[in-house]
């Protein structure tokens, strides 16, 4: 039992990488959310943005992820810091599912619902905080919790460029032709995967609307 | 026993002037005239597109004439702060629009919430609401999702007076319910219209409902109002259109249908 040998006499590093991972995918899922969040809403609002937008956050996400790390490496002051890179990268494929919800989110939102709220005289900030957004929360969420998933996965190849995470130890593995060593870096990543869409996703049913 | 109608402040409390809606070039409205007196339930009648729907929403401002002019106590809808308008105006839809994640006392209290109204006030208003619908006190503290249609629609109406408006729109409805829940629905709102003499402007495409809750009947087709009629001389009347209309809900029934 090679691998469990391994982790056993690895496990600071093991426990620094995990660290290092979840720091990746926290900072560039929030930053996403905060930028994808307000486009979200903006182009349920505009529906004339909504097609160039969503089709721009379609074309990031068609971008095979280790050309884009690729790309951004010769970027003055992204290309001098690899988290920083990283991150971006990480952020730019986390968009689309979270504008991509909150657009939906919003727009599946009964009409009626909204339609009466207007006629009552909400206002529409009124509208949007005490309404459309509290019903299109739980779409919202699972939309964050893909957003997750694909970064603890995208978070691996970060390794590449030099910004650490569970990666690490994938590729060192792939260099030194050693399963066990790759399983140290998979296996953390995948638990991490499947507890954050776990946590995300209770969540998510937790803020559900009756 | 007559609805309460002040004689004092006589001037109409919504008048379309020449009003049309234009969509993409279609008319869906055009020459509109009408005055709504204070105190009195006007119903549009008309069938599917006739433009009722469109001609109530240009009371509150979710829709704007494309010319002409739509006046609320004599001041144009286009120069008044729409969320002040909207909110001095009730409005009630055929599929009601609760808002789902809120309790039916919090949907009832939104417009005085939002009012700045104090809680203590909110309390009593809510209370008072809910009894004037007939819904139970229990009811308050339950989700939309548990009620029936009909108590839905009651929840709808409450939450339309919350603020004491002057005026109410109502869209069909009672359009969605039963009808036996229709039936008591409409007898209530008689009850209720006779107590509060608010000014109501009510979309229907039965004639018998129609009949039943109307001060005066405005009858529409394709985008125009055809006649203005009170029940009784609607159901005499040698219009064509009227005509046709009494003739397809059949026989049968009478001037005397009417109640109140």
């Amino acid at each position: 039992m090679h691998f469990f040998q391994f982790m056993v006499q690895n496990q600071s590093q093991v426990l620094d990488l995990t660290l290092e991972h979840l720091w990746l995918v926290g900072i560039s899922t929030a930053l996403a959310a905060v930028v994808g969040m307000p486009l979200g809403i903006a182009i349920a609002r505009h529906e004339g943005f909504s097609k160039s937008v969503l089709g721009g956050a379609n074309i990031i996400q068609t971008v095979p992820s280790l050309a884009l790390f690729g790309f951004l490496l010769p970027v003055p002051w992204l290309g001098t810091n690899a988290d920083r890179l990283a991150i971006l990268a990480l952020t730019l494929y986390a968009l689309l599912p979270i504008i991509r919800n909150t657009y939906t989110g919003i727009r599946g939102v009964d009409p009626a619902v909204v339609e009466a709220g207007r006629g009552m005289g909400l206002t529409n900030s009124q509208l949007l905080f005490q309404v459309q957004l509290p019903l299109a929360l739980s779409v919202i969420l699972s939309g964050v919790r893909t957003a997750v998933v694909i970064a603890v996965g995208l978070a691996t190849i970060a390794a590449a460029i030099g910004a650490g995470g569970l990666g690490e130890f994938i590729f060192r593995g792939l260099a030194m032709v050693d399963n066990s060593v790759i399983l140290a870096g998979a296996i953390p990543a995948a638990i991490l995967a499947l507890v954050a869409d776990f946590v995300v996703g209770w969540l998510e049913r937790r803020l559900r609307p009756h | 026993m007559l609805a309460v109608m002040p004689a004092s402040d006589s001037g109409p409390v919504v008048e379309f002037r020449d009003v049309s809606y234009r969509v993409s070039g279609t008319d869906v409205l055009s020459g509109f005239n009408l005055q709504i007196q204070r105190g009195e339930t006007l119903v549009l009648l008309g069938r599917s597109g006739s433009g009722k729907t469109t001609t109530l929403k240009l009371v509150n401002r979710l829709l704007v004439p494309s010319s002409g002019e739509v006046r609320v106590k004599d001041v144009p809808t286009t120069q008044s702060d729409v969320i002040r308008l909207r909110r001095n105006i009730g409005y009630v839809i055929q599929d009601v629009g609760l808002f789902p994640h809120f309790t039916i006392e919090r949907n009832i209290g939104l417009v005085p919430r939002i009012e700045g109204w104090r809680q203590d006030r909110i309390r009593a208003r809510v209370t008072e609401l809910m009894q004037l619908v007939g819904l139970a006190p229990e009811m308050g503290s339950r989700y939309p999702h548990q009620l029936s249609g009909g108590q839905k629609q009651r929840v709808g109406v409450a939450r339309a007076l919350a603020a004491n408006p002057e005026i109410l729109l109502m869209d069909e409805p009672f359009g969605a319910l039963d009808p036996l829940t229709r039936d008591e629905l409409q007898r209530e709102f008689l009850s209720l219209q006779k107590r509060l003499g608010k000014t109501v402007v009510f979309v229907t495409h039965d004639l018998r409902e129609a009949v039943r809750l109307a001060t005066r009947i405005a009858l529409m087709e394709a985008g125009k109002l055809v006649a203005v009629l009170s029940p009784e001389e609607f159901l005499r009347s040698n219009d064509p259109w009227a005509s046709a209309y009494v003739r397809a809900f059949g026989d049968g029934w009478s001037p005397s249908t009417r109640e109140a």
